[in-house]
């Protein structure tokens, strides 16, 4: 997993509350058997009309917001399915960071463990920044170690994260590695259960 | 005397591994469920690090989304026959039992352990799928997991995870005749909102709870995740006990017995206290029908569908209003008149032989109308077989029913069963998202009874007065 400390990235707003993970990742694309390659489904059926031409009405279709790392949302994005392709595409996309008021629970989880930022906002502050993104190039810095994020017009915010998901997405940790060095606690638990 | 506890943080402490500071807990995970769609990338990362299953003898897989139900051994879709050939290599190459197509004990994963006993109170079940909250009826803490997390089980049998908020749903009175556990979940979900659980694990308590059988509150547990909590849970009791006594996996003979009194121990004392608690009146609920695209979306059967002016906030008015439109619905109109073109009974919300009998009353004798196409879904071979045996296919089919095989089928459409764009379906599945039984296909969710009454009718009825008149 790749280390996140700072990242500067083109916005693009979705302003929808309660996006399900059925939106995020149709079903139709969850037979794949390989991690990768997810991207090109993402948001399909608001992306792509039936004959699977784009949607221009689509934010992430219109040209302004095309190489944008950073996606604002509603409250309770990736509501729904465990599905962990629905990270996968929004990373293979090139997101790295969400920011929105809320979040479910399976889906923020399932962030953490692709070295996805998902940043928890008050709803004024991604209203402002899906206002500030109306105009061309918009970007925002996202400082993890500082738990900061802020433009260069001035707006800035902090923003709370556990210590656990942050230690982790700063430092890209293979979590399987580092729980396999408490085998003897496991072995431990294990035996005096048996 | 002991500070009284609640289930959930009895079984929490159960299962801590290890404890430090500016960590979450190290959880030990008793039962972890594996199935086709969200696993080949976790048995994938176990081979390229060189890594095995720890406890094969812990970890149960079956074949259920991709699972065709009309021909079950002719799978047109060959990405789907990859994943599951995918499944059937992995788990003979890492030991793991699986219930492949073929198998007797084959069925939804969400059916299946709860009836081979492999379910049971006090266990931590983890499954790669968000309905893995049903096992919480059992007075089992059970979640649904992503990938990343199936990985980490099959190679540690843990997970790190923060303690919960607990969140007691106080279910007050018992349900009215021809209201159902369906309708129960779904006006939880309706009053506090599609994320009033997010953050939380629920226990649901109260009369109308204690009076429901383990399959009604499979079917209250299923969908704590559509109201945000990742599990769901129920204190054991009699009930708990009686359905699993006599089940393949549980301990026999005396065994039982103690294991049953252990099981009693776990549900919350007296006086314990948890986070929030919420409350509803199960005397007032009424049969249910959503009429948007979240489950939250739904209203009794005897009124109208909301108008975006019902709210004063901008995001909800949105909401609504893009509901509305992809429904095919107008604000004000009765719930009733919406005429229907699908129905379908299944899932592991609503599969079970219960679920199954009860439909039938409703049918029993009549014909589904001319309009609609209505197919039926057991929720595994056991319940298939055990129908069959009462004659219920019968009574399907000579109501104009498919009787099909086991699967999720028309749940998520992962199968060749799908809803085409625009068309309407009465569905007893649990998620009524945009796309989520076709591109375009319109969900409504319903209990059984209420799918049943509709295939009848061709539009939406009060299940309660159907039953008592003849059909028009």
């Amino acid at each position: 997993m790749e280390p996140l400390r700072i990242h500067q990235g083109l916005v693009c707003p979705l302003d929808r509350t309660n996006v399900d993970t059925d939106q995020i990742i149709p079903k139709q694309f969850l037979k794949r058997i390989e991690r990768s390659g997810f991207g090109q489904f993402l948001f399909y059926n608001w992306r792509f009309d039936d004959d699977g031409n784009p949607n221009p009405e689509f934010p992430l279709n219109a040209p302004q917001y095309k190489g944008a790392s950073i996606l604002v949302a509603g409250e309770n994005f990736g509501c729904g399915s465990s599905r962990e392709h629905a990270p996968w595409a929004v990373q293979d996309f090139g997101f790295k960071v969400i920011i929105a008021p809320s979040y479910a629970d399976i889906f923020k989880n399932n962030c953490v463990k692709n070295g996805i930022l998902a940043i928890q906002a008050s709803e004024e502050q991604v209203q402002t920044i899906i206002e500030k993104a109306q105009s061309e190039g918009y970007s925002l810095t996202v400082n993890l170690e500082d738990q900061v994020v802020s433009d260069n017009e001035g707006f800035s915010f902090t923003f709370d994260i556990a210590p656990y998901p942050k230690e982790m997405l700063l430092n890209g940790w293979d979590e399987i590695g580092v729980t396999l060095t408490y085998e003897d606690k496991i072995k431990e638990y294990e035996l005096a259960r048996a | 005397m002991q500070t009284p506890k609640n289930i959930i943080q009895k079984i929490w402490e159960q299962h801590v591994v290890h404890q430090e500071e500016g960590k979450p807990d190290l959880l030990y995970i008793d039962l972890h469920l594996v199935h086709e769609v969200t696993s080949p990338q976790a048995f994938e990362g176990l081979r390229m690090n060189g890594r095995k299953v720890r406890r094969p003898d812990l970890t149960y897989a079956t074949m259920d989304h991709n699972v065709p139900t009309r021909e079950r051994h002719i799978i047109n879709d060959p990405i789907s026959k990859k994943q599951m050939d995918t499944l059937k290599q992995n788990c003979q190459e890492f030991g793991v039992t699986l219930a492949d197509i073929n198998h007797p004990d084959n069925g939804i994963v969400h059916v299946i352990g709860p009836e081979l006993g492999l379910t049971q109170p006090g266990k931590t079940i983890v499954c790669g799928d968000s309905h893995t909250s049903t096992h919480g009826a059992f007075g089992a803490l059970a979640f649904g997991i992503g990938t990343s997390e199936v990985e980490h089980v099959l190679a540690t049998q843990t997970l790190w995870q923060a303690p919960p908020k607990t969140l007691n749903v106080k279910v007050n009175d018992k349900l009215g005749t021809g209201v159902t556990a369906k309708d129960l979940i779904l006006a939880i979900i309706g009053k506090f909102g599609v994320k009033f659980g997010t953050g939380y694990v629920i226990e649901y308590t109260g009369e109308a709870i204690r009076d429901m059988s383990m399959e009604e509150r499979m079917t209250v547990c299923n969908m704590s995740i559509e109201g945000g909590a990742r599990a769901g849970l129920i204190s054991p009791d009699e009930t708990t006990v009686e359905y699993l006594r006599g089940r393949r996996h549980v301990p026999q003979g005396e065994a039982f017995e103690e294991a049953a009194a252990r099981w009693k121990a776990l549900a919350t004392d007296e006086g314990a206290v948890y986070d929030t608690v919420v409350e509803i009146d199960a005397a007032e609920v009424e049969p249910q029908v959503t009429w948007g695209t979240n489950p939250g979306m739904c209203i009794p059967v005897t009124a109208n569908v909301p108008s975006p002016d019902s709210t004063d906030k901008a995001s909800e008015k949105d909401e609504i209003q893009r509901a509305l439109e992809y429904m095919g619905l107008e604000a004000g109109q009765p719930i009733s008149s919406v005429k229907i073109d699908h129905v379908f009974i299944g899932s592991c919300t609503n599969s079970r032989l219960s679920d199954l009998r009860k439909a039938a009353e409703v049918i029993r004798g009549k014909q589904v109308d001319p309009s609609v196409t209505a197919i039926v879904v057991p929720g595994s071979f056991s319940v298939k077989l055990a129908a069959e045996k009462e004659g219920l296919d019968q009574v399907f089919k000579e109501a104009g029913f498919e009787w099909r095989d086991a699967g999720c089928s028309m749940c998520l459409g992962m199968n060749d069963d799908i809803i085409p764009s625009g068309e309407r379906c009465a569905s007893t599945s649990n998620r009524n998202f945009e796309g989520r039984q076709g591109k375009g296909a319109r969900t409504h969710l319903v209990s059984p009874e209420m799918a049943a009454a509709a295939a009848i009718a061709g539009h939406f009825v009060d299940v309660r007065k159907f039953t008592a008149q003849e059909v028009m």
